[in-house]
């Protein structure tokens, strides 16, 4: 009976001291690795150290595929009454994620500093900034750069150290670098067409969008001359190879040498330099009326359906794993940029792009960087688009044809939000 | 002429087999060694573990592997509990609309979950049931094969047997579980080794219905695996490849005779 | 007396219909609710925040049929099925008269036949990625051995749908050979005695005997092979994801598209009433007509 009393008095003073311990914010965040495989653990291990540094708040960090099976995880898990409070993803499914009424922007999340906000390169911010308001900030982002087997070129009779800088320097050294089975030439025609052409128009001069969302321009005689483009460095000078090149092999097609240069994100950085059994360099990409590439890659996005508790839990994390640290620490895990001038300033990167330069070549392109494919209904107007080109560079339509398909679609698709 | 007509018509066998086994081969080859090499096929270049290690820390396939053994676990108990009772209803109970319902429950072969998949998906949320096993599992129970399949089996079953047991003084479903039940054991494995083989292999709907690695099963944590944004590396996907089917594949190869005779019996109509 | 009998029977249906309960909920529940749903859904335009959703009547529908992508699927969707299933069902006819004859190595070549089988698609997917690969593929490299130049198979739209059928084949093939081989079995020997003492060659036996005493398993494999071909799409996600140019897509791919990549849940809605009504035809038929050969207990 004594025992029993002693007990009890122990529980109720364990319960009493318990209690004024504040109730945890759980978030759930999806996130997508670009890269493959083992970087889940780098992220547990940021969120490991954020829980750490944040006692009253777990995080479940879950690995949900690429942008594309992570897009569909989270709309999954949300219209089915799962809770998910924060996800990276597309920065360009912004639209479609306002039109669903699913986001909250920063701008309105209790405790966010205007500062903060500012702190990211511009270029970065573009895909986000809808409606005056910010929508997503910059996580793992990238631009397109070209790769190059600088083997390659001294065995052409190229200066190694001296990529092509335009379009008429890239035609003549993939010329001279066709031989031998190997193409001077590739960029990828599948996974994300549209990308690739983007940077291609942009460097002819033309944005193929409206930065409303509401417009798209595939039909403007400077876009179906940049697919004409596309398509001749195939068929009319022989660089690269006809008819569509595969996104996913790509990479290894230029470890084994089949090409000379490669457009690809910064994001495979990380794998060439670890993979490459030739020297190789970094380069950005050649101009033709002014230099350009889109960015591309991932956002935070705050989903609405969240409690103040949770939104402001779910800003202190985004704080975190986008502060210059971690930022620097990502940027040499797998490739991507550093998202604020910030994280080029810390040791860690400062040391970093001063042994491995091509690491700073897609920070140097964002002077000249444009903001990612992105409309209303970006899935399908971006469909469109892929298709257009696609049917362009196998030769089902002519380039004219194909996009004049593809805008009447876009526009047709568009009109109701106009 | 009839030898060379015999000899040639081997040999053709021989290649088709060894045609068909080659992906299989390939991606083996090509998982023990490193991606230069495997590409290359050089032929004598080392055998190499680092593929499976790579692949191994890259996705947590033991949680992927228990997440589908219980997956189809599940739904063969789930089968067997709808299938025998409903078999056993339309095999030896005489009750008024039978024929009409039958009807129905055979028309589920043509109504596949994989075609409702966007209703199914809502029921499945509003049940609850969203990102668990029983929500994976739940539609497929309800089997129209598995009850056509039991239906047969206890229609075979002797008369006598169940006057005797009735005689016994057994209830309906005493009748069942002492009689039918044990007399159809064989139709039980081989509808087992079928159910289980398919579910293993299932991919679609739990691509939707599972949205984390803790109910996320084998197939939709292959093609996770297998379809990154920057590049697949094929030697790496071909070992994450070879582990996920080992398994089966094992306990194919193992138990071949009874695999085959489960499929062979299922198929006899 | 008839009291008596009466209360039996009614005992007897009372003990049905319980029996018959949990298949019933499960199948309306999964099958025959989500039916009319899926239809009820496809009369009603998509709902954004900024227009909810309104009756539409046959809207949805007519709009598939002005989207050409519909009809290219469409298209797409009859040439896979007209060529896995008279393909497969030759090859596995051919591998079941083979497993079931006298040649050395027989127990080889039934295992090889019938292993693609237990791998799952996505498996099967990833193994012919290896095949596919442009440059430096397994396909492109032996035909390299023979001077052949590289061709980009599931990058091209000429050769991406055949790619993709061809893996159907393989994984299928050794599927339906069980089902004639169970059949074969039930082909008594002396049959093939009397063949022989009538001076019958081999072929004309097989084509005179066997393959109409085959049929019920041929018509069963063709509906079974029809099914797969609408609901088996999964390597679609590892090969192609239904390009180039939309020259590989299917059906049930497109309807997946459109609802979950899209967020378009009626268009998908009514693509799959077609789907259904397609199948039910089929369910038709073979239910009537088909029925009227192989005997149902």
């Amino acid at each position: 009976m004594k025992a029993f009393r002693k007990i009890g008095l122990a529980a109720v003073t364990a319960t009493a001291v318990a209690a004024p311990v504040a109730a945890e914010t759980e978030l759930t965040m999806y996130y997508p690795i670009a890269v493959g495989g083992a970087l889940t653990q780098v992220v547990d291990g940021i969120v490991a150290d954020f829980e750490a540094a944040n006692p009253d708040i777990k995080v479940n960090a879950i690995y949900s595929g690429n942008y594309d099976d992570t897009r569909v995880r989270a709309l999954s898990a949300l219209a089915s009454g799962e809770p998910a409070q924060l996800a990276v993803m597309f920065s360009i499914d912004a639209y479609d994620l306002i039109e669903q009424d699913l986001v909250v922007a920063f701008d309105d999340i209790k405790g966010v500093d205007a500062g903060w906000l500012d702190s990211f390169y511009p270029a970065l911010m573009a895909n986000g900034n809808i409606e005056g308001k910010t929508w997503g900030i910059p996580f793992q982002r990238s631009t397109i750069v070209a790769y190059y087997n600088k083997d390659m070129f001294k065995a052409a009779g190229l200066d190694p150290n001296s990529p092509p800088t335009t379009w008429d320097e890239m035609i003549s050294m993939g010329k001279a670098l066709t031989k031998d089975g190997a193409y001077g030439l590739m960029i990828p025609s599948t996974g994300y067409p549209y990308w690739m052409f983007q940077a291609l128009a942009i460097q002819n001069g033309k944005e193929v969008m409206s930065n409303d969302g509401l417009t798209t321009y595939f039909d403007d005689p400077t876009v179906i001359e940049t697919l004409e483009f596309w398509k001749s460095l195939s068929q009319e000078h022989g660089i690269m190879p006809t008819g569509t090149v595969e996104w996913g092999t790509l990479r290894q097609a230029f470890l084994e040498g089949q090409t000379a240069m490669m457009w690809h994100s910064t994001g495979n950085l990380t794998a060439v330099k670890n993979n490459a059994s030739f020297d190789f360099g970094v380069a950005e990409l050649p101009a033709n009326v002014r230099k350009g590439s889109p960015t591309g890659g991932g956002n935070f996005y705050v989903f609405k359906d969240t409690s103040p508790e949770e939104q402001a839990a779910a800003l202190k994390l985004i704080e975190f794993m986008t502060s210059p640290e971690q930022a620097a620490a990502w940027s040499i895990g797998t490739g991507y940029m550093g998202v604020s001038p910030a994280a080029y300033e810390t040791d860690a990167l400062k040391t970093y792009t001063q042994e491995f330069p091509p690491a700073l070549v897609a920070r140097n392109q964002l002077e000249n960087a444009v903001a990612e494919f992105s409309t209303f209904e970006t899935a399908r107007v971006r469909e469109g688009l892929n298709n257009a080109i696609q049917a362009a560079l196998t030769n089902t339509k002519s380039a004219a044809d194909a996009l004049a398909e593809a805008q009447a679609s876009a526009v047709r698709l568009l009109r109701d939000y106009q | 002429m009839k030898l060379f007509s015999k000899n040639i018509e081997a040999i053709g066998a021989i290649i088709l087999a060894i045609v068909w086994v080659s992906p299989l081969l390939f991606a083996f080859w090509a998982a023990f060694h490193s991606t230069s090499d495997a590409v290359n096929f050089n032929i004598s270049s080392p055998w190499t573990l680092s593929n499976f290690q790579t692949a191994w820390v890259g996705a947590p396939w033991l949680q992927y592997f228990s997440n589908t053994f219980l997956l189809v676990t599940v739904i063969l108990i789930g089968q067997f509990f709808v299938t025998t009772l409903a078999g056993f209803a339309f095999a030896q109970i005489q009750f008024p609309g039978r024929d009409f319902v039958f009807i129905l429950v055979l028309m589920q072969l043509f109504i596949l979950p994989e075609v409702l998949i966007v209703e199914n998906y809502v029921m499945v949320s509003r049940l609850g049931l969203f990102d668990t096993i029983l929500g994976v599992g739940m539609p497929y129970m309800a089997s129209a094969f598995g009850i056509f399949l039991m239906r047969q089996a206890f229609k075979g079953i002797p008369k006598e047997l169940h006057e005797a047991a009735r005689v016994e003084g057994c209830t309906w479903l005493g009748i069942l579980w002492r009689v039918y039940v044990p007399l159809a054991r064989p139709t039980y494995i081989a509808y087992a080794l079928v159910s289980v083989s398919t579910h293993w292999n299932n991919f679609l709907w739990p691509l939707i219905v599972t949205n984390s690695p803790e109910t996320r099963p084998l197939t939709v944590g292959l093609s996770i695996f297998g379809a990154p944004e920057n590049g697949v590396d094929i030697s790496v996907i071909s070992a994450a490849t070879m582990m996920s089917v080992a398994p089966l594949l094992i306990a194919f190869l193992v138990f071949q005779k009874q695999f085959v005779q489960a499929f062979l019996r299922t198929g006899i109509k | 007396m008839s009291d008596i009998v009466a209360n039996e029977r009614r005992r007897q249906a009372l003990y049905g219909w319980i029996m018959l309960s949990p298949a019933a909920i499960l199948l309306t529940t999964f099958a025959f609710y989500p039916s009319l749903a899926t239809f009820w859904t496809s009369l009603f335009s998509r709902e954004t925040r900024r227009r909810p959703s309104e009756f539409k009547g046959i809207g949805n529908y007519t709009d598939l049929f002005a989207d050409p992508t519909f009809l290219k699927v469409v298209t797409n969707n009859l040439i896979y099925a007209f060529s896995t299933i008279p393909i497969s069902i030759i090859i596995a006819l051919a591998m079941a008269l083979w497993a079931n004859s006298k040649i050395p190595a027989r127990g080889f070549i039934r295992t090889a036949y019938f292993t693609p089988t237990v791998l799952p698609m996505i498996a099967a997917a990833n193994l012919w990625l290896f095949f596919y690969t442009p440059g430096f593929g397994v396909l492109d490299q032996i035909g390299g051995f023979f001077g052949i130049p590289s061709i980009n198979w599931l990058g091209q739209p000429q050769t991406a749908l055949w790619s993709v059928i061809i893996v159907t084949i393989w994984k299928e093939a050794g599927f339906f050979m069980i089902f004639y081989l169970a059949a074969l079995q039930t082909i008594p020997e002396d049959l093939k005695e009397a063949a022989d003492i009538e001076g019958c060659s081999r072929w004309t036996y097989t084509r005179r005997v066997i393959i109409p005493l085959l049929m019920p398993t041929t018509l069963f494999i063709m509906v079974n092979a029809l099914i797969n071909s609408v609901k088996l799409i999964d390597h679609l996600f590892i090969l192609t994801k239904g390009g180039p140019n939309d020259a590989s897509k299917l059906v049930l791919y497109y309807i997946w598209e459109m609802a979950f990549a899209f967020f378009d849940a009626p268009h998908a809605a009514a693509l799959t009433i077609l789907v259904l009504a397609v199948l039910g035809v089929v369910a038709g038929i073979k239910f009537t007509i088909l029925d009227k050969r192989t005997h149902y207990q």
